[in-house]
């Protein structure tokens, strides 16, 4: 055993210019530069990117799930916000 | 590639020392119920976590110990087009491997851990990897019969409950669609070919159809875990059933590369509609999960080779690393 | 030799280096330090695995003799083999290996850039393909050099020496001979003491960052470009070849 292991990173996607970057997997590397050598030689092996980001995964801050009532429950009843809570009468067009 | 005869060791799925409240895991078993994912933050049974870990991370030294049978092949590759589809094949493996490890990562249990339980020898494999690539046909055998039960079992493991894992299968079955494909096309080179070509494929199947036939794991009535892998939607189908599937779909594609199945009691059943078949040498299995087949000590010996081989050059990209940070922070 | 024959010559050789180092690289399929660099090695072999099978093609056509990517590479004895010897030598450990690459990929990139801009069609289209592949390659590898030079006294040390162990096999990458010097002049290709000196500059800069010495240029092995190999060729041979030409015209 190596006495401490290199970092895991995780690994965002770009499929095609347009598209947002997508999380794809993790991957571990030693630094930056490796790290996005592995996420290219990893996850891109079949033309599946244009763009690749990589994170060190302790970098990321995440929402807590116990709390995930508290986070996005309250939108929920906030219906109005889609335009399919309103009704369109006949004949109204281009609305 | 995979199989999933593995999870028969190891300790049963129960909540030991745990303080899991019933209602808790009520709560658990009606989102799994309710085919909802579990991702890796939410509250998960102590078993449920274990038995993950474990089908995992075996699954993840399976892909590994698995790229060695093949890439015993890849120098002697009959040509440059075949040595470059098998060399494609045998990375997948690994990057399967680490899609796996990495799924497993996220059950808070290191890659690091997983590969030092493997190196112990505590942590199992697939035993199908334990048998000898001997001659090319081999190659075809395992594309064909190995990685098409390995699919078997891997389609339904895209709709595991478990987000990460369900996740990385998707990945891995996009790419192993032409695992099986491609050895069944070595077969059907061979079958076409000359006569030492045709013997060749042959002796291939002879060898490797019972062990792909034990890939499933033991009759249902003798699988401890697949019940409660069964309700917390781990597994789906029971070994049996997808043996039979596997036979039913493979005994027709012998008959067409004009090769016979090594199966003296095998005979198709019109009234179920499926093939019977002979008596399984549960025997030979369980003496090669315990390390006795052909290549356990020899897998083992060059997966600990290429670790301790790799222990300076981990160490040295560390060492870098570190130097680098030190200085951006001066 | 007619000037269709150093042509054919020329081509089949940049298929033999590509060929002999994809084969050195799957003999260390399994055997990466950490899984994600298992990767990347099987990436590179099978990029010069494809670069073999088009220069090859590329020759069958030029010849017209009906001989295919794999009567080049399976039927051919060790002195038709015409690969830098420092492509044949064992892998060694990690360092070797990178090291190795490093050195070749060094000059091949200044190569392929050059072949890209040749005047015959055919090989600058390969080299267009073939250069973007072993521009990353070089990257990676690059990395890796000062990960090991600079890393720790171990790592550094056994850098050092594999640098200085290949040093003497670089000499053959840069001496034209009758087939470099019509290819440079029939079809505008590679002047290869020009290359040297961007290659001197471009490997001085990364040993430097990596705090390697680099060696002094003393006695250089050479005669792989001319078919005259070090013993471990035939092993390579060998072993490649064995089950292709026992089994003289099957079809796989």
């Amino acid at each position: 055993m190596s006495k401490r292991e290199w970092p895991l990173y995780e690994v965002f996607i770009r499929s095609k210019a347009g598209l947002s970057h997508r999380h794809a997997g993790s991957i571990h590397a030693a630094d930056d530069q490796m790290a996005l050598d592995h996420a290219r030689d990893t996850y891109t092996r079949r033309s599946e990117g244009v763009s690749l980001w990589v994170v060190r995964s302790s970098a990321i801050v995440a929402s807590d799930p116990a709390e995930s009532a508290a986070f996005f429950e309250p939108a929920k009843d906030k219906i109005y916000r889609h335009p399919t809570f309103y009704e369109i009468p006949d004949g109204v067009d281009n609305l | 590639m995979y199989t999933q005869g593995l999870d028969q060791k190891g300790q049963t799925a129960n909540n030991r020392g745990t303080t899991e409240s019933q209602e808790q895991l009520a709560a658990f078993q009606r989102r799994i119920d309710a085919e909802e994912k579990i991702e890796a933050k939410d509250w998960m049974p102590e078993g449920y976590r274990r038995t993950l870990v474990r089908q995992i991370s075996q699954h993840a030294h399976s892909e590994i110990i698995g790229m060695q049978p093949e890439g015993n092949w890849l120098t002697r590759a009959p040509t440059l087009k075949r040595k470059a589809i098998l060399l494609a094949k045998v990375q997948d493996e690994a990057g399967h491997g680490l899609y796996l490890y990495s799924a497993g990562e996220t059950l808070g249990t290191s890659r690091d851990q997983m590969v030092g339980d493997l190196l112990s020898g505590k942590a199992k494999y697939s035993s199908i990897f334990n048998y000898p690539t001997l001659t090319w046909a081999d190659i075809g055998a395992i594309g064909w019969l190995v990685d098409g039960a390995a699919i078997m079992n891997q389609i339904p493991l895209c709709r595991c409950s478990y987000g990460p894992y369900a996740r990385a299968m998707v990945r891995v079955c996009k790419e192993e669609s032409f695992h099986q494909r491609q050895g069944f096309d070595i077969m059907l080179a061979l079958s076409r070919g000359t006569a030492a070509q045709q013997a060749m494929a042959q002796d291939a199947l002879n060898r490797w159809w019972w062990p792909s036939i034990m890939m499933f794991g033991p009759n249902d009535s003798n699988s401890r875990h697949s019940a409660q892998s069964m309700a917390w939607k781990i597994k789906r189908f029971s070994n049996d059933e997808l043996r039979q599937k596997f036979i039913d779909v493979t005994v027709p594609q012998a008959e067409f590369l004009g090769l016979k199945v090594p199966d003296d009691d095998l005979e198709f059943d019109k009234l179920t509609g499926h093939y019977r078949f002979g008596e399984i040498d549960w025997q030979e299995l369980s003496d090669v999960i315990a390390g006795n087949g052909p290549c356990n000590r020899q897998r083992m010996a060059r997966r600990r080779q290429a670790h301790d081989d790799g222990a300076w050059v981990r160490k040295a990209a560390q060492a870098y690393a570190d130097k680098q940070a030190a200085k951006k922070a001066a | 030799m007619k000037s269709d024959d150093l042509l054919l010559a020329y081509v089949t050789r940049l298929g033999d280096n590509a060929l002999v180092l994809a084969q050195r690289k799957i003999e260390t399929v399994t055997l990466g330090p950490e899984l994600e660099e298992e990767l990347a090695n099987a990436n590179f072999a099978l990029d010069y695995l494809g670069q073999a099978r088009l220069f090859y093609t590329l020759a069958g056509e030029l010849e017209n003799a009906g001989r295919d990517e794999d009567d080049f590479a399976f039927l051919r004895s060790d002195h038709e083999f015409r690969n830098l010897l420092l492509l044949e030598q064992p892998n060694g450990h990690f360092g070797d290996m990178i090291a190795r690459d490093f050195l070749f990929e060094s000059f091949y990139v200044l190569q392929l850039e050059a072949l890209e801009r040749c005047r015959h069609a055919g090989v600058a289209a390969i080299a267009a393909r073939a250069v973007k592949e072993v521009r990353y390659h070089l990257r990676h590898v690059g990395r890796w050099l000062v990960r090991l030079g600079d890393g720790t006294a171990q790592s550094h040390e056994r850098a050092q020496r594999s640098i200085d162990d290949l040093w003497r096999f670089t000499g053959e990458l840069f001496a034209a001979d009758e087939i470099d010097r019509a290819f440079a002049k029939g079809f505008d290709g590679p002047d290869l003491e020009a290359l040297r000196v961007q290659w001197q500059q471009a490997v001085a800069a990364v040993l430097a960052e990596a705090t390697l010495k680099q060696p002094e240029d003393g006695w250089m092995a050479s005669g792989g470009k001319q078919g005259r190999h070090s013993e471990h060729f035939g092993y390579l041979l060998a072993e490649m070849q064995h089950l292709h030409r026992s089994h003289p015209g099957a079809t796989w």
